[in-house]
């Protein structure tokens, strides 16, 4: 009964990432990717109906680490070097829009071709994930600044989650606490660079970024 | 015992870092190291330690099988070299704190250890991203603009590849869902007994993320965008790690992803992968070596070229595998060497471009010399060891009748050997610049016995193969070709 919250959560995430492709200001960004980490958090719940001590233990770990200590590490970042706009991307933002929805409507119909087990099949896991790690990559690419580009790896790392949500059995306990550690380490250490960057150039913009080549 | 080889490092890590004097934090590094060696040398002793006893469950957690041997034998001993070397490069900037430094050292040390030894896609996925983490301090420890750029890169690019690594690790769990088996699994055994009825699509998918996953922080080209950048901007010994341990962890990753493929019978999609991004890589190395006018840049795309060679050797399969492994050891040994000594020369010149680097030989004989004789080892030059690898892997390619990959591989090692040697031969030989002046870097015992038993390894390793060594090589090639 409780399974069919899901594939509306998925719906949600999705229009998660659109709303990411087409906003400029940061703070909003960084409110959007934290209310999709407590989605995600929340989503093994309704994947597998009951919750065991190590299920809720999970929930809440990913909901803490992916929708509260990560978003809040980024936003601190973001205050401490006074930028709130990603003013000019690469790639502007309506097209980014149309490049995100022509990537969620491939990930749809790959997603088709691949063969799924039949208690999965009809569920639009797979392809919101997809679709949501092709998010992730658009912006990693697109944008500029060096705290969007940690915004999108972060999108990535969330559609690799929804995947993870068909495997919730395979994978144990440990495994994934150390998936979320090194994602919280990552940005961490991302934060740091990011701190030198703006003491060393006084701007976040990786296009400062451009003196090592051949 | 296995567990120890992890745990040790990491203990000493903590310790290193609650040390508070800057000047002898540095000589606890090849101590650890010396100890983690010594803990290599007698588990590689004991073959009864196959089956390990699990950790959790029935399952193997950590597992120490012929290839973990390969490449635990060759890490543990080149930290231990690298760390002599860090030891005396430290102790020359005394004012500059090295807490984080050699911290992150240890840790990255444990990290790889526990990749190695981990038999399980998960935990094998975590270790990998940890030595990612942990490396990226030391290479900004010259706190200058371009090491953050290199930072920044590195971080970014690797740790975007290494999450594509785990998707694939979720496909390929989800493949052992779809074969009709009640419960996935990610450990590499069960995937191994079961890798016949995996489904394809999924086993498919997975192999490509995880290729393009791991060779990200290989350095496969096209991939390889940050290597030259962190490898050329890292403080010597890092760049030396980088190169012989942290590349080969990756390599070992994605070789424990092709032995699933070949105990599924599938291994033909795998080879074609391999074997166009092999050639791609040696290919893309070769064009930007050519007047390379930064002498570790140019080292870092030889790493690229040398990635390349050793999928290639995996690709071509039979005799080459053996030969690819080998060269996992003499690739890893002879590049540490060539990064440790043009560590000294950069430090003797004030510069890693070559218009300001000239006379090598007459500034500093050791490092310049050795410079020399690694540039000729590493290009394929008898009597070095990676002759050895290098040539059986040509010879492998021939004899299974792959004429076009053979001629093709001979091609582009001789392009590299004319494009290096041009930039080396200006670097080494004629008279150092007038106005350098009495430079403060002096060769000292730590700055040159670490490059001297290197080479000497590398020299022994071309003149003849210890016997214990083709041994554990042996045993790992057969296993990774027959698939159990």
């Amino acid at each position: 009964m409780i399974v069919h919250w899901l594939d509306p959560m998925l719906v949600l995430a999705l229009l998660v990432n659109f709303f990411m492709l087409g906003a400029s200001r940061l703070r909003a960004v960084i409110y959007a990717v934290a209310f999709q980490g407590v989605l995600l958090g929340l989503m093994p719940i309704f994947v597998h109906g009951e919750v065991g001590w190590w299920l809720g233990l999970l929930v809440i770990a990913t909901i803490v680490i992916k929708g509260i200590v990560i978003p809040e590490l980024v936003s601190y970042a973001m205050r401490e070097v006074f930028i709130s706009r990603e003013i000019d991307p690469v790639v502007p933002f309506v097209p980014s829009l149309l490049l995100g929805a022509a990537g969620t409507g491939l990930a749809l119909g790959y997603a088709r071709t691949l063969p799924l087990a039949p208690s999965h099949s009809g569920s639009l896991i797979v392809p919101a994930s997809l679709a949501t790690v092709l998010t992730g990559f658009l912006i990693l690419t697109t944008r500029r600044k060096a705290i969007t580009q940690a915004v999108g790896y972060l999108v990535l790392e969330n559609g690799i989650f929804l995947f993870g949500l068909l495997l919730i059995e395979a994978m144990p306990f440990l495994v994934e606490i150390g998936v979320l550690l090194d994602l919280f380490v990552c940005v961490f250490v991302m934060g740091i660079i990011i701190h030198h960057i703006n003491q060393e150039f006084s701007s976040v913009s990786t296009e400062h970024l451009a003196r090592l080549k051949d | 015992m296995v567990w120890n080889l992890i745990l040790i490092p990491l203990g000493m890590a903590a310790v290193v870092f609650a040390v508070p004097s800057n000047r002898w934090r540095p000589w606890l590094l090849p101590l650890t190291c010396l100890g983690h060696l010594a803990l290599v040398v007698v588990v590689l002793g004991q073959p009864s330690l196959l089956g390990q006893p699990s950790l959790i469950s029935r399952e193997h957690w950590l597992v120490l099988d012929p290839l973990a041997k390969v490449f635990l034998g060759l890490i543990s001993s080149l930290f231990l070299l690298c760390t002599f070397y860090t030891a005396g490069y430290l102790s020359k900037e005394p004012e500059r704190s090295n807490r984080v430094f050699c911290t992150c050292l240890l840790l990255s040390l444990s990290m790889m250890t526990l990749v190695i030894l981990s038999h399980h896609l998960g935990l094998m996925w975590v270790a990998m991203e940890a030595t990612t983490l942990t490396m990226a301090p030391n290479l900004y420890f010259h706190r200058n603009p371009r090491s953050l750029e290199a930072t920044w890169k590195y971080l970014l690019i690797c740790s975007v590849g290494i999450a594509l690594a785990l998707l694939g690790s979720f496909f390929l769990a989800y493949s052992t869902l779809h074969a009709g088996l009640e419960e996935s699994t990610l450990f590499f055994d069960d995937l191994i007994r079961q890798a016949p009825t995996l489904s394809r699509p999924w086993m498919h998918a997975a192999f490509i993320l995880l290729f393009v996953g791991y060779g990200t922080k290989m350095g496969l080209a096209p991939m390889h965008t940050w290597l030259p950048d962190a490898h050329g901007e890292a403080p010597a010994p890092v760049s030396a790690l980088l190169s012989g341990a942290l590349l080969p962890c990756a390599f070992l990753a994605i070789l424990r992803i092709y032995h699933i493929c070949v105990a599924a019978g599938d291994a033909a999609f795998a080879r074609q992968i391999m074997l166009a991004i092999g050639l791609l890589s040696m290919a893309m190395a070769a064009v930007f070596m050519i007047r390379q006018r930064d002498f570790k840049r140019l080292l870092a795309y030889s790493s690229v070229e040398h990635m390349g060679i050793l999928v290639i050797g995996i690709a071509i399969g039979g005799w080459a595998t053996f030969a690819a492994l080998l060269h996992v050891i003499n690739n890893g040994l002879t590049k540490a060497s060539l990064f440790l000594s043009a560590g000294n020369l950069q430090s003797a010149f004030g510069s890693k471009q070559t218009e300001n680097v000239c006379g090598a030989l007459r500034r500093l004989p050791l490092s310049g010399g050795l410079f020399l004789a690694g540039f000729l080892a590493i290009t394929g030059s008898p009597p070095f060891g990676p002759f050895v690898s290098e040539f059986s892997i040509l010879t492998a390619a021939f004899s299974t009748g792959q004429y076009w990959t053979g001629s093709l591989y001979l091609l582009l090692l001789l392009v590299v050997f004319l494009g290096m040697g041009a930039t080396v031969v200006g670097l080494v030989l004629g008279n150092p610049p007038e106005t350098a002046g009495p430079a403060p870097f002096q060769e000292s015992f730590w700055s040159g016995a670490p490059i001297v038993a290197l080479m000497g390894l590398v020299l022994m390793l071309g003149l003849c193969l210890p016997a214990p060594l083709r041994e554990i090589l042996q045993e790992a090639a057969v296993f990774l070709e027959t698939g159990r």
